[in-house]
């Protein structure tokens, strides 16, 4: 076997050495830094990108989370204001009401004092008219004229007697 | 250098003959150019091609060839990350250069007329060698002499030291032995079957599709013997830094 020949032994060895060491230098100072380069740049892209999107994303929650509380803010404002107009409204309701009771009241009242007036003057009429009735008819009947006084005393008799009888 | 050896151009052993291309002597150092010579550097010059070429547009989505480069590259940094460690980026460049040398010849010789460098024991041991010169230096400056810890296992009872303590000791300097005879073997293996079978096609006659047929099936599975070995020589070399520098078992 040729393998086994001693004397090739150190020709191979030799030039063994020598283009071993040399691909180690084209290897370590040519090859392995561009395809390290290579898969570096492409890494390094690709993690920039990763970085770039997370940032977008907390960009976004910042934004959606401002969003929300203006919303929550403006919903708790009109909440507020609604409460605020019902009770302004449930007041000014309140005091109508009371002004107007105030004003039926009154004119209820005004309208009880003319009829009580109306009531007296009537039945002050009507006392009158049955005086001067009464004189008339006693005059007729009698002939002779009757007192003024005495018809008056006997009228409010009368009416005396019937009030009470009516009751 | 003038031994006188013949071999038939016939014989299956006739592929391993270096080739001599040259009788250069330096120094008693006998320095000849050869066939053998030339595949090495061929090897380094189809390795470094391959990895300029590929990555001189630097694509940022790579293309096919961009692809094979990377990909080489990370199956390398990845077995280095899982065997050794982040303590093993420093040898990257030297376990990379180791197996594109190995996977670079053992392809070569895959060729039709080539010659397979890394049939040669000579070629081997001196690489198993680099490499356990490499791991035992390692281990010497990283550790001193709590080193020789490594020889001694634990848990073994005392008794048993007497015992474990030398079989430890031959077996890690079998190391270089067994680490370069088996890309040896394969190697010689595999050309020989081929050789073999070349000229049972040539013998047979007609007969010789039989043979012509199983070449093609063995040709794709020297092709595969061809880069696992290179695989197996390499995350061995792999599994022996990581000794050297965790000095665990």
């Amino acid at each position: 076997m040729p393998q086994f020949w001693m004397e090739d032994f150190a020709p191979q060895m030799v030039w063994l050495v020598i283009s071993f060491i040399a691909l180690y230098l084209l290897m370590a100072r040519v090859a392995l830094p561009r395809v390290a380069d290579v898969l570096e740049t492409r890494h390094g892209r690709i993690a920039d990108d990763l970085d770039q999107a997370a940032q977008l994303k907390s960009q976004a929650e910042t934004v959606i989370a401002e969003y929300e509380a203006a919303l929550a803010e403006a919903r708790g404002k009109a909440q507020s204001t609604i409460a605020q107009a019902g009770l302004e409204a449930a007041a000014a309701a309140e005091k109508r009401n009371g002004e107007v009771a105030e004003a039926l009241a009154a004119e209820a009242a005004a309208a009880a004092a003319r009829i009580d007036a109306a009531k007296t003057e009537a039945l002050a009429e009507l006392r009158d008219v049955a005086v001067e009735l009464a004189q008339a008819a006693a005059e007729r009947l009698i002939g002779a004229e009757v007192a003024r006084a005495e018809v008056d005393a006997a009228v409010d008799a009368a009416i005396q007697d019937n009030t009470a009888g009516s009751r | 250098m003038t031994v006188d050896r013949h071999i038939e151009h016939s014989s299956p052993m006739h592929q391993f003959v270096i080739g001599r291309l040259s009788d250069w002597q330096l120094g008693g150092l006998d320095i000849s150019f050869s066939k053998a010579a030339a595949f090495m550097f061929g090897a380094v010059i189809v390795a470094t091609l391959f990895l300029v070429l590929t990555t001189s547009r630097r694509a940022m989505v790579p293309g096919r060839w961009q692809s094979v480069a990377e990909l080489w590259y990370e199956f390398i940094a990845d077995m280095i990350k899982e065997t050794i460690g982040s303590e093993g980026r420093k040898y990257f460049p030297f376990v990379f250069s180791l197996f594109s040398f190995i996977v670079m010849c053992n392809l070569l010789g895959m060729l039709p007329y080539s010659y397979t460098v890394t049939s040669h024991i000579a070629v081997t041991i001196m690489l198993a060698l680099s490499v356990f010169l490499l791991t035992t230096f390692i281990g010497i400056t990283r550790h001193g002499m709590h080193f020789l810890s490594f020889f001694v296992p634990k848990g073994v009872p005392l008794a048993m030291l007497f015992l474990v303590v030398p079989i430890e000791v031959l077996s890690y300097f079998m190391r270089p032995i067994s680490h370069s005879v088996r890309l040896f073997a394969n190697m010689t293996a595999g050309h020989t079957m081929l050789k073999v079978f070349g000229s049972f096609v040539v013998q047979m006659g007609v007969f010789g599709v039989l043979p012509f047929a199983l070449i093609v099936a063995l040709t794709g599975l020297e092709v595969a013997i061809a880069v696992l070995q290179a695989y197996v020589f390499t995350i061995l070399t792999c599994l022996y830094l990581n000794d050297a520098i965790h000095l665990e078992h």
